[in-house]
């Protein structure tokens, strides 16, 4: 998965050390691109004996994958030791209903970045800390013309799409759904939030082939100096910043804390895009894949392979530990600390087993209204009422 | 027992294994995927499926969105095999016509053919990128247009692109289909035509295009067949976006057996697609087949 996480190498890396620690087990790892991921496990899951003891699962898939009868409750497994020192957050990800369906893989948000480069030049010398602000920086930027469309964006008809809008809607002070599970995005916040995307991209303020995009094509154009600012998740900031023949940016790229509406009156929001690495139910092997998530999850590992996911382990970040950590690697003295101040503004999406379809029907609410196929009242309404459907 | 119908005991035998096989991986997931249609069925572990009849091929049918696809497809498999045709023949025709060079473009021609169509589906991804895309870069070299533009972003323009790439790489193969009909084309035809005072293009569409009838329906039924249930170029290239406006019938398929996981409906989906592609071939046969191409 290259959007989040390690890289293929480090995890290529990671396995080797398992398997030659381990001579009786022997484990082989499969890459699948993050879009194709979820419908992979989902046909892979459903023979028996299933074609993976051990698969990675997106926070957003552990309700319907626990529902389905996929994942290995692992409650009694997890040591009391193991479970303190882990984010209570991140248990957040791989609970369902008090259940433990899963080992914390990575804790990962949406960040902001900016080059500072183009700031500069346009004369600021912060980022902005709300999106009014942000619109004022980006029209000097645009007047004085050092790039076209200050801003890029992953609002293509995937799942990407749905976490930039999380980021702005919670950042207005809205919600996705409310206590009661009812969706709550079809307000008037809500219809607020899309119409200001709206008017980004007619304003030019947005890259308009944002509406086609994902997080790799955000980091593409970013990464080549035409956008000031760009969301995207913690993997970006090392390509973009540190690797030259992945960036023509490098040593010019800043992170701050995500901005927020003036008007909405909140500090930042922004939205976890954790992982966890779950057993599938009817894996033959179970105590084997057991002992390889557990060495994977490890603090050990995770310390040691932070340079594009952060540990989740709270142990790793206190003390002589959290210093250690963020003197591992160029990489993580820059995201270590940014981790622990955007984190307590991180939301989650909803865990419901019809998600896949829920957030399909929210993609093609903003598609349509992006696209000017429909009215963002009217685009946001109609994917309520599917969601209100699919709760039956 | 006669030794005539000892040869055939012992000649189905011998194709006994290749039967049980086609039977096996041909038969068998048709009929069960055709048994899972009259459920409610899931990709579950913990749901047992529940027979509804009809319903999910009645729910289909009512469904605007439904046909809306349909719609779309049928959109996709007109424009794209139309312009297939006109251009393939049109290079058949150049190519048979002996040019030179004619030899070096017949190899050139099977090299989009020969590229996978998810290879395809992302060079195409590629060119259309609005900020890198080599698209925008050779518009703005030739003029026609004034900066870098977003292609993607419109649901009509996104399907005319989808298109214009499926064409660019299916557009050979009738091409070659009929550049090899018309190598077979007995030249005293046309030579007769042209004694009688036949202008060159009453010659192409009074001799020449009658004659390859045959050879036109079948590279016709193959890639609309083939068009009707495109589904690799368009996950490649938008993913059905933006705003469903390249969803296909075999892209919904996909996302509702798939990523939703009602396999039961994907499953009904599945049958209603063999149902249209059907009907489009006996329209196809009913209009161009004539007994006199019984050879083909």
């Amino acid at each position: 998965m290259e959007q989040a996480g390690p890289t293929v190498e480090e995890m290529n890396a990671i396995v080797e050390e398992f398997n030659q620690a381990n001579p009786n087990v022997k484990v082989m790892i499969d890459y699948v691109a993050y879009d194709a991921l979820h419908d992979k496990i989902t046909t892979a899951l459903a023979s028996t004996p299933p074609a993976y003891d051990v698969f990675l699962v997106d926070d957003i898939w552990f309700a319907e994958f626990a529902d389905k009868g996929y994942l290995l409750d692992i409650t009694d497994r997890v040591p009391a030791g193991t479970k303190e020192g882990i984010f209570t957050a991140a248990w957040e990800v791989s609970e369902v209903a008090g259940t433990v369906y899963g080992m914390p893989w990575l804790l990962d948000q949406k960040y902001f970045f900016y080059n500072e480069d183009i700031l500069t030049q346009a004369g600021f010398s912060t980022p902005p800390k709300t999106w009014e602000e942000l619109i004022e920086q980006s029209k000097v930027i645009k007047e004085k013309g050092i790039v076209e469309y200050p801003i890029v964006w992953s609002w293509g008809q995937y799942e990407a799409a749905i976490c930039d809008w999380v980021t702005l809607l919670f950042g207005n002070g809205g919600t996705l759904v409310d206590d009661q599970g009812n969706p709550s995005f079809n307000n008037e916040i809500g219809v607020k939030t899309l119409d200001w995307m709206l008017q980004t991209i007619d304003d030019g303020i947005t890259n308009p082939a944002s509406v086609s995009y994902v997080e790799e094509d955000v980091r593409n154009v970013f990464s080549q100096g035409q956008a000031a600012f760009a969301l995207n998740w913690n993997y970006m900031y090392d390509l973009a910043n540190n690797q030259a023949d992945q960036s023509q940016i490098t040593g010019k790229v800043k992170v701050a804390l995500m901005p927020a509406f003036a008007e909405g009156g909140m500090d930042s929001a922004t939205i976890d895009g954790s992982m966890g690495i779950g057993i599938a139910a009817t894996s033959p092997n179970a105590d084997a894949a057991w002992g390889y998530v557990e060495y994977l999850t490890s603090k050990d590992v995770q310390d040691r392979y932070s340079a594009h996911m952060l540990p989740v382990w709270e142990t790793s970040f206190e003390g002589e530990s959290g210093e250690k950590l963020a003197s591992t690697s160029p990489v993580t003295e820059v995201m270590v600390p940014m981790f622990q101040e955007q984190f307590p503004y991180s939301h989650v999406r909803p865990k419901v087993p019809f998600y896949p379809e829920a957030s399909k029907a929210l993609q093609l609410a903003l598609q349509k209204a992006l696209t000017k196929q429909a009215s963002s009242a009217d685009a946001l309404n109609e994917a309520a009422a599917t969601w209100t459907e699919l709760m039956k | 027992m006669t030794l005539r119908r000892r040869e055939a005991i012992v000649g189905l035998l011998f194709v006994l294994p290749a039967l049980l096989i086609i039977l096996g991986i041909v038969l068998q997931p048709i009929i069960s995927t055709f048994y899972l249609s009259f459920f409610d069925a899931s990709l579950s572990k913990t749901k047992a499926n529940v027979f509804i009849g009809l319903e999910n091929y009645l729910d289909l049918l009512s469904d605007d969105a439904f046909w809306a696809t349909i719609w779309r497809t049928v959109y996709f498999t007109v424009v794209s095999v139309g312009l297939e045709l006109l251009i393939g023949i049109s290079i058949a025709q150049l190519i048979s016509s002996r040019p030179p060079g004619w030899k070096f473009l017949r190899i050139a021609l099977i090299l989009p053919w020969a590229i996978p169509t998810i290879v395809n589906g992302t060079m195409w991804r590629w060119i259309y990128n609005a900020d890198y895309g080599a698209m925008n870069a050779l518009l703005l070299q030739l003029g026609l247009i004034e900066k870098y533009r977003p292609w993607l972003i419109s649901p009509k323009m996104a399907m005319n692109l989808v298109i214009l790439a499926d064409v660019w790489h299916s557009m050979p193969f009738i091409a070659l289909i009929l550049q090899a009909a018309m190598a077979t084309l007995p030249p005293e035809l046309e030579e007769a035509a042209a004694v009688d005072g036949a202008s060159a293009w009453q010659r192409f569409a009074r001799v020449r295009l009658p004659l390859l009838r045959g050879a036109i329906l079948v590279a016709l039924v193959i890639r609309t067949v083939e068009a009707f249930r495109v589904f690799d170029i368009i996950y490649v290239i938008t993913a059905g976006g933006p705003a469903f406006g390249t969803v296909t019938i075999s892209y919904l398929t996909y996302l509702e057996t798939f990523t939703f996981g009602h396999i039961g409906r994907g499953a009904a989906l599945s049958f209603l697609i063999s149902a249209f592609t059907l009907a489009m071939a006996l329209i196809y046969i009913r209009f161009l087949y004539r007994p006199e191409d019984r050879a083909l």
